[in-house]
């Protein structure tokens, strides 16, 4: 029987004497998503942060079961928004190495490319939304300008500004357009020249470094220890870059640098992801020029079936490592798919790194996290 | 020493400021880089890519004629069951049966735009189409039947 009094007794989750628990989420605009965090305060003082997770959950990994190899790609898009064509390039490599399908170099050179622009996309949103959340609001629209040249380029090529789809096992839906090459050298351009506004609007910043610089100190170990990986671990100086540890499609050919820092606070964090676009700006110059004639899908079956067995890919995100695992028993659906994403381990460390701080330093620690809630929710 | 600090703080401050507001000044002062759309505003100019993918539609012709064969690649395409093909049998004056789509029901509601059944359509029959404007107020008028009334499939096409 259901007994209330007793539930209202039991008053060990509401903290000690003089502690505090409040709801931040799911609906607060600082978390960007349904982020339900349950923080217990000592004044100002955060004890304690439990991540409750659940209000976006699809199910993805489940659906993909009911979906053929050719389907589930598009599913993945709806994962991490703001990396959907490397989440969808991490599918269809999974799929070409589980059949031993022959990429064209065509179709290998524009998807480096494509994932390098969702690189740039990404950290340009995180930046603006980040140094919203620490209220500056101008760098907002400065960064979703540069964005805008990104996106559009996305709809000419790919058809859709966000959830792309644009991947499917054996190279690319439809060749690209024929202005892509003039439309990403005249973002190149643009972005040169504009990215040392963002340097004079938030980094030399003296309000947004005393924010962010000792705040949120995630070290190497823990950064290890926690399955850190991307940016939030680079910035403790965990070298973790599977673009540059497991090449995948070009970027062995391509020279870039791993960014990395070692102060692992926030400032590092913020410095590693802008360090990070000029490296993407870096590979795209390289390849833009060259991209390869010929097909740009190559010769696949009609039916896809994977053969008997397991199979493992991963490839470099926005946001970290993100691994594809698939069970297939020989059919034309998978038996078992399980995708680990980067920010459901990133998410993970928050607790860490921000109790014993004060609440208003929850914002840049886990702003810099950089967190996509469809993404830990799958 | 703490009030040389305190100064320096204090001027580190306000340059780190003025050199923000020296950018929004400069916007402020050059209108014409501003790259904002007036939305709703500029229906009448506004420029969409050819290739958005915004809803199926099925072009025809001018004599009311489709390029569909109603072989339900499009349908098993598919992952959400958004089309569903309907056929019927057609009998030519000559006294031949010939398989054709009574109805290719397309519905906008439950479609990802993920451009699956436009790869898989061997005779380009349906394609991708740059409206974006979906809303209404019925639900069932999301659902949409792509083949005009009265149209025929064009000669030549198996």
């Amino acid at each position: 029987m259901y007994n209330q009094t007793e539930i209202i007794k039991d008053t060990s989750e509401l903290g000690a004497e003089g502690e505090l628990v409040i709801n931040m989420g799911p609906q607060h605009p600082a978390t960007h998503g349904v982020l339900h965090l349950v923080v217990t305060l000592n004044g100002e003082t955060i004890k304690k942060i439990e991540p409750h997770l659940g209000y976006i959950h699809r199910s993805i990994e489940k659906m993909c079961e009911s979906l053929t190899y050719r389907q589930f790609i598009y599913v993945t898009s709806r994962m991490d928004y703001l990396s959907s064509h490397i989440n969808n390039l991490g599918c269809a490599l999974l799929v070409e190495k589980g059949m031993a399908i022959e990429v064209p170099d065509r179709a290998k050179y524009v998807r480096v490319i494509l994932s390098e622009l969702t690189r740039i996309a990404s950290h340009e949103l995180w930046l603006g939304a980040m140094a919203m959340d620490l209220g500056a609001f101008t760098p907002f629209f400065y960064a979703f300008r540069e964005r805008e040249m990104i996106t559009d380029i996305m709809e000419d090529t790919c058809g859709a500004r966000l959830t792309m789809n644009y991947i499917v096992p054996g190279g690319l839906m439809y060749d690209i357009h024929p202005d892509f090459q003039k439309k990403v050298k005249a973002f190149i351009t643009q972005f040169k020249s504009k990215v040392n506004e963002y340097e004079d609007l938030v980094t030399n910043n003296v309000i947004f470094q005393s924010r962010t610089k000792g705040v949120g100190i995630l070290s190497a170990e823990d950064a290890i220890s926690y399955g850190c990986t991307g940016p939030v671990a680079r910035a403790s100086g965990v070298s973790c870059d599977i673009r540059k540890i497991y090449p995948y499609e070009v970027y062995d050919k391509v020279e870039f640098e791993e960014v990395l820092e070692t102060a692992g606070d926030s400032f590092a964090r913020y410095m590693v992801r802008v360090k990070e676009m000029n490296q993407s700006i870096r590979i795209i110059e390289q390849l833009i020029d060259n991209i390869p004639e010929g097909d740009f899908v190559g010769k696949t079956k009609n039916v896809l079936k994977l053969p008997k067995g397991e199979f493992y890919t991963r490839v470099e995100t926005a946001r970290g490592e993100l691994g594809v695992f698939v069970v297939s028993e020989g059919g034309t659906t998978p038996h078992r798919i399980k995708f680990r994403s980067p920010g459901f381990s990133n998410l993970s460390v928050l607790n860490h790194i921000a109790a014993g701080s004060k609440i208003g330093d929850l914002m840049a620690s886990m702003g810099t996290l950089d967190l996509v809630i469809p993404d830990i929710d799958r | 020493m703490f009030l040389k600090e305190y100064i320096s703080e204090v001027v580190n401050g306000v340059s780190s400021l003025l050199k923000g507001m020296r950018k929004t000044g400069y916007y402020f002062a050059h209108p014409k880089e501003i790259i904002t759309e007036q939305y709703p505003d500029n229906r009448a100019t506004l420029l969409m890519s050819d290739r958005f993918k915004g809803e199926v539609v099925m072009p025809h012709d001018e004599n009311n004629e489709h390029a569909c064969t109603g072989c339900t690649a499009c349908e098993l395409a598919c992952p959400n069951g958004t089309i569903k093909v309907v056929t019927k049998f057609e009998v030519s004056p000559e006294g031949k049966k010939k398989k054709a789509i009574d109805a290719l029901v397309y519905r906008l509601e439950l479609c990802t735009m993920c451009n699956l059944c436009v790869v898989a359509c061997p005779s380009d029959a349906i394609k991708m189409a740059p409206n974006f404007e979906h809303s209404v107020f019925d639900r069932t008028k999301l659902t949409k039947v792509l083949n005009q009334t009265g149209s025929k499939i064009r000669e030549g096409i198996e």
